[in-house]
């Protein structure tokens, strides 16, 4: 199949950056759509132009490096589904293809495609873990947590950190997955010394990096490629407040 | 050379604990007057960074992706092995220091793997206290799995996303050494050169992948935790990005290589599809479980799946290994879909793959179970090939997926530079010339968490490291030698791509040095790498300059890299006439098809110098004794 593609190219941070049109000739339906960018960047290298710059790294859906938006749509149209996971039998002859990197102010564009999105671990390294050194655990049958308790972390802790959230919500809030950081070490025994500390400078830190507030609309879910549930939000919202109440003036938040 | 492993003398038992006491201690308040470079930041890497920063050292840490999040570490899927023995079925340290020496086919060196064994349980207890939602119980305790080449029940899991579940353990962990200013992460920079001072190494050369910038960093020791180099074969289950560059640059700097030839393919890959294919997909092991694999009886039948009756297919594994069935290690596991497809009783349309089928565990357990237990991974697998496994069987093949081989290091996984340290899947250590699966995750995590940060000390305290700058000559040699290539590669533009290359050397070495070898085979394969790489320096076509993000340049030096490395493997594979693990010579099998092994010649760590001189560790056994493999 045929397809057209129009594509934010921009030589650097400084550039100013514009769409460019190409023809994806011969696609195959069973290719992924990054699969089916290496082909035509193959092209372009034999025809001496520069290829297009587009994070990627496992193309398996896990790593998080990869992210764009088709259309308009964060990872492109299939739900629960990475950009490196979506293949190109979704698409049909003489579709076109707006590709443009994530649009976010915390999330500067670095060339084509390809996003800084280093503000996602400046909000963890702000609160999001455990303070446990290494050789300092108990066993790990020590403290038996609930089967359901478990399985609730967990489906918040599989975020992937690819930023499509950002780029989905309107106001390039972040909350989805500061939401999902704070609900995975909130549901287990092991993250409550630090539960309310982690709160308050999660957000505090999310603020800096200029990423807007939450008005509950709801893209973000829509398009995480790992189905992290609004219900974060109002988790983290719980927290936040609760720690804005109660806590000590030495839970630090952060500048 | 004499190789020296430094084992600690007396029972293995106690070998761990004599070292930790005998070594030498660096004051707490001196720690913090040494810096220490880690490259990589995945399970060894992010692991070994966050604790020696916990510990006091001032540490930098790099990773060529844009986060350490992003490391291969968090592709794994299926789990981490522990001799907890919570299953009460008869687990112990020496059950799994004795499984993890057998199934590295008696190719690993016994005190290392004791120790991993020991560590094991200690791993475990640190994820847990640092928030890792492993799978429990109702009873609210930790689950287990099965994993092949192992008859007990030790392997824990978050779904099929365990290694990312401990990826981000290490990498919170480091992130809050990072917000307490004792790492300074620096990420999209890749390791170009190891510099080496007065026979030790001082630092490193990298390049800002953003800027292009080439810089020297001084440190009193180097740590490379940068992973294995699957890639050569350019399809693998690898991430993209993986390579073979930091490990390769420093061992032509001094580092001997350790049997590069020992590579494993996983059994249950998703099975190519066509020639743009970029990368193989992994299906977790842990699907071994309860699917269960078949081919046809006949040639050639290319009825559907549930047209061929019970009494036409071949549970081939559960016919030849009636005690470990499904669950035989991978490197068995493969050779036998291989010798499958080769008898034309593949299926698929390539008629490269066999089934992989859970249609009798949906009707056992339920389908929810298996949604349960699988369900990312089924659904991955509808993404990927369209088809729905929960009604067809999946179709599977074996792929490149992990090197056991590394750079060379002793018990104190120092390399034979000092000052330089290598850690998980960089090095050689543990797996001998098969890994089992859920094992690299914690030989990631010990050698991180539990061994270099008491080593480094060791070497830190008991040597006399002289004051380094950027400035001295081994410095700058390094530096101009770094940005004498970029330019090289920049300036041939030439008329072919890198990935056509890479593509082209990937399908040489699977063809030559893949699931299978033989001696003809082999000199051929090195005959046509050399010509290849020759055409390489003539022909390739960078675009571009080295001063931009310029995905193509790092590429073009990575794959540089894999042609060097790719002869060394041919080599290796070549000089070893034996088969065990993943290396299979055809020349050397019983009568049913097994690997041979030859004890009496070939028990030792192949340890290349660069370039392609070969010294050898003699392997010594005192605890289990080798013996043919059966898992009969």
């Amino acid at each position: 199949m045929n397809l057209t593609l129009h594509v934010w190219r921009q030589k650097n941070a400084t550039d100013k950056g514009r769409m460019t049109t190409y023809a994806a000739k011969g696609v195959n339906p069973e290719m992924s759509f990054l699969e089916m960018l290496d082909v035509l960047n193959e092209e372009l290298t034999m025809k001496g132009e520069d290829p297009i710059a587009f994070d990627h790294d496992c193309r398996e859906g896990i790593c998080g490096s990869c992210g764009f938006m088709i259309n308009g749509v964060a990872h492109g149209p299939l739900p629960k589904t990475t950009v490196c996971q979506l293949h190109m039998r979704h698409f049909k002859n003489g579709d076109k293809l707006y590709l443009e990197p994530w649009r976010a102010s915390a999330f500067p564009v670095l060339k084509d495609l390809v996003v800084n999105r280093s503000a996602f671990d400046r909000i963890i390294a702000s609160g999001g873990y455990v303070s446990v050194p290494s050789g300092s655990a108990p066993d790990g049958n020590a403290i038996a947590i609930p089967k359901q308790d478990s399985d609730r972390a967990m489906d918040s802790a599989q975020c992937i950190g690819c930023g499509a959230c950002v780029a989905a919500c309107p106001n390039a809030s972040a909350a989805l997955f500061t939401g999902a950081k704070i609900h995975h070490l909130g549901m287990l025994p092991q993250g409550q010394p630090e539960r309310k500390k982690r709160a308050l400078r999660i957000v505090a830190q999310a603020n800096a990096e200029l990423f807007g507030s939450c008005t509950n609309i709801g893209e973000c879910e829509a398009v995480c490629p790992k189905g992290i549930n609004l219900e974060v939000i109002a988790a983290m919202n719980r927290d936040f407040l609760r720690a804005s109440w109660s806590a000590r003036p030495d839970a630090v938040v952060a500048e | 050379m004499q190789l020296d492993s430094r084992v600690p003398s007396g029972p293995i038992e106690k070998a761990w604990e004599n070292y930790k006491f005998e070594m030498k201690l660096v004051n707490p308040a001196n720690k913090r007057k040494y810096n220490i470079i880690v490259v990589g930041s995945g399970l060894a890497g992010g692991s070994a960074a966050a604790t020696m920063a916990e510990l006091g050292y001032n540490v930098k840490c790099f990773c060529f992706q844009d986060s350490p999040r992003r490391a291969h570490s968090i592709a794994a899927q299926g789990g981490i092995n522990a001799a907890k023995n919570y299953q009460n079925d008869g687990d112990s340290i020496f059950r799994l220091f004795y499984d993890t020496v057998k199934g590295g086919d008696f190719r690993a060196r016994e005190a290392n793997v004791y120790r991993l064994a020991q560590i094991s349980v200690d791993i475990i207890d640190q994820c847990v206290a640092q928030g890792v939602p492993f799978a429990r119980e109702y009873g609210g305790t930790l689950a287990n799995r099965s994993f092949g080449g192992a008859q007990v029940s030790r392997t824990f899991y978050a779904r099929g996303q365990t290694g990312q579940q401990l990826l981000l353990g290490a990498y919170q962990a480091l992130e809050r050494q990072v917000d307490a200013g004792k790492v300074e992460m620096i990420p999209r920079t890749e390791m170009l050169d190891l510099v080496v001072v007065d026979g030790k190494a001082r630092g490193i050369i990298t390049r800002n992948l953003i800027t292009g910038k080439i810089e020297a960093h001084v440190a009193d020791a180097v740590v490379l935790g940068t992973g294995g180099y699957g890639n050569v074969y350019y399809l693998s289950t690898n991430a993209k990005g993986s390579n073979a560059t930091a490990i390769w640059r420093a061992h032509k700097r001094g580092a001997l290589f350790a049997n590069p030839c020992f590579t494993q393919i996983h059994p249950t890959c998703i099975p190519v599809s066509g020639d743009y294919q970029s990368k193989l997909t992994l299906m977790s092991e842990s699907l071994r479980n309860d699917g269960r694999i078949w081919v046809p009886k006949k040639q050639g039948d290319k009825r559907a799946p549930a047209q061929i009756p019970e009494a036409e297919r071949d549970y081939y594994l559960e016919r030849r290994y009636p005690s470990f069935g499904n669950l035989v290690p991978r490197d068995v596991a493969s050779r036998n879909a291989k010798a499958v497809c080769d008898e034309g009783r593949g299926v698929g349309e390539s008629g490269l793959g066999v089934y992989l089928d859970f249609a009798d565990a949906i009707q056992r357990l339920g389908k929810a179970t298996i949604v349960e237990r699988y369900g990312n991974l089924f659904e991955m697998y509808e993404r990927i090939t369209g088809e729905n496994p929960y009604e067809l069987p999946m179709r599977i093949y074996p792929a490149i997926h992990y090197t056991m081989g590394g750079l060379w290091v002793d018990y104190q996984l120092m390399s034979t530079i000092p000052g330089l340290f290598v850690i998980g899947e960089a090095n050689f250590s543990d797996h001998g010339a098969n890994r089992l699966g859920a094992s690299a995750l914690m030989q990631g995590l010990s050698d991180g968490y539990f061994v270099l940060p008491y080593t480094i000390g060791n070497y830190l305290a008991s040597t006399k490291l002289e004051k380094v700058t950027t400035s001295l000559p081994e410095f700058c040699a390094a530096e101009n030698g770094v940005a004498e290539m970029t330019k090289r590669l920049l300036s041939i533009r030439g008329n072919r791509t890198v990935s056509s290359f890479h593509r082209e050397l990937g399908k040489l070495l699977w063809d030559h040095c893949g699931m299978s070898r033989n001696e003809a085979g082999l000199k051929e394969g090195i005959q046509k790498i050399v010509s290849l790489r020759e055409d390489f320096w003539k022909n390739v076509n960078v675009l571009g300059s080295g001063e931009e993000l310029n995905q193509a340049l790092e590429k073009a030096g990575r794959v540089a890299d894999f042609f060097e490395l790719g002869e060394l493997m041919c080599r290796d594979a070549l000089d070893r006439n034996e088969s065990c693990g993943g290396h299979f010579r055809e020349e050397y099998q019983t009568p049913e098809g097994e690997a041979l092994r030859d004890d009496v010649n070939y028990s030792y760590v192949a340890a290349w110098a660069y370039p392609a001189v070969l010294h050898k560790e003699p392997l010594t056994f005192d605890y289990v004794h080798p013996s043919q493999r059966s898992y009969k």
